[in-house]
């Protein structure tokens, strides 16, 4: 009884120690980002290549997911407040609804998905095989190399890719709430406006923006920490897929809140 | 001849494991000078130490008439162009063709024109052998020992005052490893006029004895012998007399 209780504990101990450990290195990871973005020299080519892949790649996946994502939302919004009579705010409803949450954070979760994945592969694969050695020996900051361009670009592709998903997102919204439920055209704008503020269009890109710096950074950090071979990129990997849609729906309610109070 | 890297009583330690033990040698300008040793010996510590990689817990380590401990990190990576390295499986960058990855560091640290570019690359892709159909492809797509040329000629691209090899005819089968040595030595010569100094970390003593001018032998973080080839040959140290049974 007294080992299982002392395994206990100690399993509780080990847990907190690894997570305190992973906190600081991933804090230590965060500096050299920070302190290479200001150095020179800027690799403008690599920045390019990475809002490239990760917001023009990106697209199509996003215009499926935010056309379908307005869509379904419309119709369920249609369906609830029919009964009331309430059925010209169904536009405002969901275009509040795509600008504050759900093209931010379904945006993250895509790119979190499709691109954290990918750069924590490509960084843990060159770690493996010794490339990082070879840019440090070169003389080059591998952080500076590698991990500037993905945060950077995760940092400014996101706003984009989320103001896509709101665009595409209200056009889902608008076929299916005017077009195919019947909801008429001119109040449906007519309420749009009254309600929909720029703020709320803010508020969405803003946190877009912070979403990318944060998948950017996972992303890069578990590519950083990958050791062993094969195992441990598919490791890493998984780690920055997990971590990295975890951490957009945990920080959006400590960003959201934030913003409500700022904007 | 002067030495082109001093070590004066160096020692490293992770925790209490002492990996380089009171370390106090020269290795000569201009000439090929291996380390040889058993695994876990201390060998890639001691080229993390000479490339500014780590620091020592005590002594001093002076690279080109440069006191590493006075550089900080971007001093570190200004004098690490003095360096050339050529990995124990070549590090190419493997989302580059083995013309860009030679074309790589002079894209990095020269404003020389494409034109250039492409002139320097080839004649780099000749010094090391390399047969023009393999220049555009990837490293995926090349042999072991292509590999390793490419890597040699990415090393030599900004013309090192130091050339370090890590393990270079690891993995390579006899006539690649003989190649192999036979382009460090080539190397060499071709840079006789500059002084470029060789260093090369190893384990194969036939390859060794060929190209060398020095051989040191480590164990357990300790020089056992540092002589000439010759002097490496006749030693009376039973510990250089089993490694060369070996």
């Amino acid at each position: 009884m007294q080992d299982v209780l002392k395994n206990y504990v100690e399993g509780i101990g080990a847990s907190i120690l690894g997570l305190v450990n992973g906190l600081g290195k991933f804090s230590n990871f965060a500096g050299q980002v920070f302190f290479w973005a200001i150095q020179p020299p800027i690799r403008l080519k690599l920045l390019m290549d990475q809002m490239y892949f990760i917001g023009n790649k990106s697209l199509f996946i996003i215009g499926l997911t935010s056309l379908f994502s307005g869509a379904v939302f419309a119709l369920q919004m249609y369906l609830g407040i029919k009964a009331i009579n309430m059925d010209s705010i169904v536009g405002p409803v969901v275009a509040i609804s795509l600008a504050k949450e759900l093209a931010p954070v379904f945006a993250g979760l895509v790119v979190a998905g499709r691109c954290g994945s990918a750069m924590a592969a490509q960084i843990g694969s060159m770690k493996v095989t010794e490339q990082l050695d070879a840019l440090e020996v070169m003389g080059i900051n591998a952080h500076q190399y590698l991990a500037v361009p993905r945060v950077v670009g995760a940092t400014l592709s996101m706003p984009l890719l989320c103001g896509i998903f709101m665009l595409i997102g209200n056009l889902g919204s608008w076929l299916v709430g005017v077009q195919v439920l019947g909801i008429d055209e001119v109040m449906y704008f007519q309420k749009l406006s009254d309600f929909m503020t720029l703020s709320h269009v803010a508020e969405g890109l803003i946190k877009s923006a912070a979403f990318g710096f944060l998948i950017g950074m996972i992303g890069s950090y578990h590519g950083f920490e990958v050791k062993g071979g094969a195992e441990g990129v598919g490791k890493g990997t998984n780690l920055a897929v997990v971590w990295g849609m975890v951490t957009v729906l945990v920080s959006d309610y400590f960003i959201s809140s934030f913003l409500t109070k700022i904007l | 001849m002067a030495d082109a890297i001093t070590f004066t009583h160096v020692v490293k330690k992770y925790g209490d494991a002492t990996v380089l033990n009171d370390l106090t040698f020269g290795i000569p300008q201009g000439k090929i000078t291996t380390i040889l040793g058993f695994s876990g010996a201390g060998k890639s510590t001691l080229m993390k130490h000479i490339l500014g990689l780590t620091r020592p817990t005590s002594g001093k380590i002076v690279s080109l008439g440069k006191d590493m401990s006075e550089l900080d990190e971007l001093g570190l990576r200004e004098f690490r162009r003095n360096f050339g390295m050529v990995f124990q499986y070549a590090a190419l960058f493997d989302f580059l063709s083995a013309f860009e990855n030679v074309a790589f560091p002079l894209r990095e640290f020269t404003k020389l024109k494409e034109s250039e570019i492409k002139k320097k690359v080839e004649s780099l892709m000749q010094a090391v052998e390399l047969v023009p159909e393999s220049w555009h492809r990837l490293p995926s797509e090349l042999s072991g020992g292509m590999r390793k040329r490419v890597g040699l000629a990415r090393a030599l691209a900004l013309e090192p005052r130091i050339m370090l090899y890590d393990e270079p005819t690891s993995g390579l089968d006899p006539i690649s490893t003989q190649v192999v040595s036979d382009l460090i030595a080539s190397t060499a010569a071709k840079n006789q006029d500059r002084k470029l100094t060789s260093l090369v970390i190893s384990h194969d003593v036939r390859a060794s004895l060929r190209i060398s001018d020095h051989i040191m032998f480590l164990e357990r973080g300790q020089i056992v012998e540092y002589s000439t080839v010759e002097g490496f040959k006749n030693s009376q140290n039973p510990i250089i007399r089993r490694f060369l049974e070996l």
